[in-house]
């Protein structure tokens, strides 16, 4: 067996294990779920209002013959996280945060209660939750974190830059628990999905030839968590893109429509 | 938006809606619609300008391991059906010879497959579905109850309302492999003859050629079989080809279907061999071959099938094989199958006899040759399979389906006429 130090050789993860998916009713969550239980994984899914996954919790059960429990989670009530978590029997072998608001922008240039809830459910609320499962991982010296961030968080531009601005802070969170985490052996994973036609984005007008579905943004996340891969953009043209974006002059780019 | 025969072509906006909520108050808004399953009908039955895509709706329900009633939701495809329940030795009661369409298509064009002679259409199978009227009311149909609507949407071509899911027998298989007999015969009659011989067999279905004039019309090879009991159960990943591009039109032309039929008719032995093949290349040949319908070119294709009643079916066969062969447009797969009872349902194609299934490219000339087998088709008491028409006129269809008119007065009733509505039932007056 290669030599997998300094991770812990019992983190590559049997296939007993759970994984466990918070905001599980996104789209590009269902996806994830899909795609561990294919593989093999039990499954926690959670999320407010859990009850409405009792469909695709028997779907998974059926297609994959897999454990899937589920468990309600307001992740913008911070005091319940920690007893959430502990609620759990056996604890996860990794966890997805797929909790995401894009809100409206506009909207949220007016009402403060707006920006607050966007920055909030997509910021400080997987701060709270992170954190709690950061400390048992750190403990047990194995498990993975998969935060789902989005490329809106590369550069703020004035259509959605409270979201963007809020994912920007998830991101950079997301960077230094991979740094605090590495020693103990625990991986930490940035997704960030460019275009993904879901819930979230319809009605938008997306351009074909960028846009990915959310199986193949789990798909891409699954080879890349096997992988341990740091910073994931799906579809891979992203990191060009918002490579060029992010290098755009301030001067220059304070003057575009993009 | 197309079809899978490429033709016609629609420009239309499709809605993509999994929760039933939301299909409600989608229902509310708009005008007209028409359900879109994965676009595997040939023709324009599933196309307008506004389309609702129920493909996302795929959750599997329930499934009881002891009697193998699966309960699922009508966009799932059958093929992810076969991809978790073959492995465990289940099968679909009834197939068509593509697995990628969903439950819903199945139903509404009440599906049928090469075991019709004995499990009859997809209908057979189900045990009941939910489907939503045009004022968004859910109601459950099936044979005894709301009967009616049951008849009325198996074989409806989602004229009757949106199908949400639904509960269908699977069957127990031993084996992922089917022990295959192939027939090769040298005429129409001889055709036939196999056809009755073999008729107890489960599953059966003949290539057949299409151009061959003279003593030779109608040679064909009958593939029969059943699956195996060896307990041969392992997934297995196919690998799939994909044809990359449209072929150029003149690719396919009545010179080069000739030689393919030659050489495939040779390539089976003389008399009766024996062969054993995994399910996929037996039920789905060309599911392996992604995009096929490229092959017939840019300006796409259409597949013409009629069935004839038994009685009829050697005279019109001849007839039709005549005058195809006259017209020298060959057609490159041509299916011809025995069926069993025609069941109670309003716009079912099968009844019992026999069908013949032809791809033709869409070229100059050729609708006015589909309106002469139109003829002969009617005029021997049979029909044309609406899942695959884009062009039969009006009174060659209600010719064919004496139920049209109980089905009208049914969609009059619930107001369905005002709301569902596809290209083909606007062109045919459903």
């Amino acid at each position: 067996m290669k030599n997998l130090t300094p991770y812990n050789q019992n983190d590559l993860g049997s296939k007993e294990e759970y994984i466990l998916i918070i905001g599980a009713k996104s789209d590009i969550a269902r996806a994830v779920a899909r795609k561990y239980a294919k593989e093999g994984y039990q499954l926690y899914l959670m999320a407010r209002d859990s009850g409405s996954l009792g469909e695709f919790s028997s779907d998974l059960r059926i297609r994959f013959e897999v454990k899937v429990e589920c468990l309600d989670l307001d992740i913008l009530d911070y005091n319940s996280h920690r007893n959430c978590y502990d609620s759990l029997k056996q604890k996860p072998y990794g966890v997805f945060t797929a909790v995401g608001y894009l809100g409206e922008q506009e909207k949220a240039e007016k009402d403060i209660g707006e920006s607050v809830r966007i920055i909030n459910t997509n910021f400080t609320g997987l701060v709270s939750f992170l954190n709690v499962v950061a400390n048992d991982f750190e403990k047990r010296k194995s498990g993975f974190i998969c935060g789902i961030s989005s490329v809106a968080g590369d550069r703020g531009r004035k259509g959605n830059f409270i979201y963007g601005s809020a994912k920007a802070a998830f991101t950079t969170y997301l960077s230094g628990l991979r740094n605090r985490l590495y020693e103990s052996g625990v991986h930490v994973m940035t997704v960030k999905p460019g275009f993904v036609a879901t819930k979230m984005t319809e009605g938008l007008d997306l351009p074909k030839k960028l846009t990915a579905t959310p199986q193949q943004v789990a798909n891409d996340i699954y080879k890349a968590q096997k992988k341990r891969k740091n910073v994931v953009y799906t579809l891979w043209l992203w990191r060009w893109i918002m490579l060029l974006v992010r290098n755009i002059p301030e001067w220059q780019f304070k003057k575009m429509n993009i | 938006m197309k079809s899978w025969g490429n033709y016609p072509k629609v420009a239309s906006t499709s809605f993509i809606i999994s929760e039933t909520e939301k299909l409600r108050s989608f229902l509310n808004e708009i005008d007209e619609v028409i359900t879109y399953g994965n676009g595997r009908s040939y023709g324009d039955s599933a196309l307008n300008t506004n389309m609702v895509c129920i493909k996302p709706k795929n959750y599997f329900l329930n499934f009881d391991e002891t009697s193998g009633l699966l309960h699922i939701q009508a966009g799932a495809l059958l093929s992810e059906i076969l991809e978790f329940f073959v492995p465990r030795g289940w099968f679909l009661r009834v197939s068509p010879g593509t697995k990628f369409i969903t439950v819903g298509g199945a139903i509404a064009s009440d599906i049928h497959g090469k075991n019709h002679h004995i499990e009859g259409c997809f209908s057979e199978s189900l045990v009941m579905f939910r489907l939503m009227l045009p004022n968004g009311e859910i109601v459950a149909c099936s044979k005894t109850e709301n009967v009616e609507l049951f008849r009325a949407t198996c074989g409806g071509m989602g004229l009757t309302g949106i199908i949400l899911d639904a509960k269908l027998y699977l069957k127990r298989i031993g084996s992922r492999y089917i022990q295959q007999k192939t027939i090769k015969t040298r005429n129409l009659r001889e055709t036939f003859e196999a056809f009755e011989m073999y008729s107890k067999q489960p599953y059966s279905v003949a290539w057949i050629d299409c151009l061959t004039k003279g003593k030779g019309m109608g040679k064909s090879l009958l593939m029969v079989g059943d699956f195996c009991d060896d307990g041969r159960l392992d997934f297995k990943q196919k690998k799939k080809v994909n044809i990359p591009f449209y072929f150029p039109s003149f690719v396919l032309n009545s010179f080069s279907v000739k030689i393919f039929n030659t050489l495939y008719y040779n390539k089976a032995g003389n008399g009766v061999t024996e062969q054993k093949i995994d399910f996929e290349s037996f039920f789905y040949p060309l599911d392996s071959l992604g995009h096929w319908n490229r092959i017939y070119g840019k300006n796409g294709f259409t597949q013409y099938q009629f069935i004839l009643p038994k009685e009829n079916s050697y005279e019109g066969l001849e007839e039709i094989l005549h005058t195809i062969a006259a017209s020298g447009k060959g057609s490159f797969l041509s299916v011809l199958k025995l069926y069993g009872k025609e069941n109670e349902n309003y716009l079912s194609f099968p009844m019992e006899g026999y069908s013949l299934a032809l791809d033709f490219k869409i070229e100059k000339g050729l609708f006015k040759l589909l309106d002469t087998i139109d003829g002969i088709v009617i005029k021997k008491g049979g029909r044309i399979y609406l899942a695959k028409d884009a062009r039969i006129p009006r009174e060659n269809f209600v010719r064919g389906y004496p139920k049209v008119e109980n089905f009208r007065t049914l969609r009059k009733r619930y107001g369905m006429h005002e709301k569902f509505n596809s290209i083909q039932s606007k062109r045919l007056g459903i």
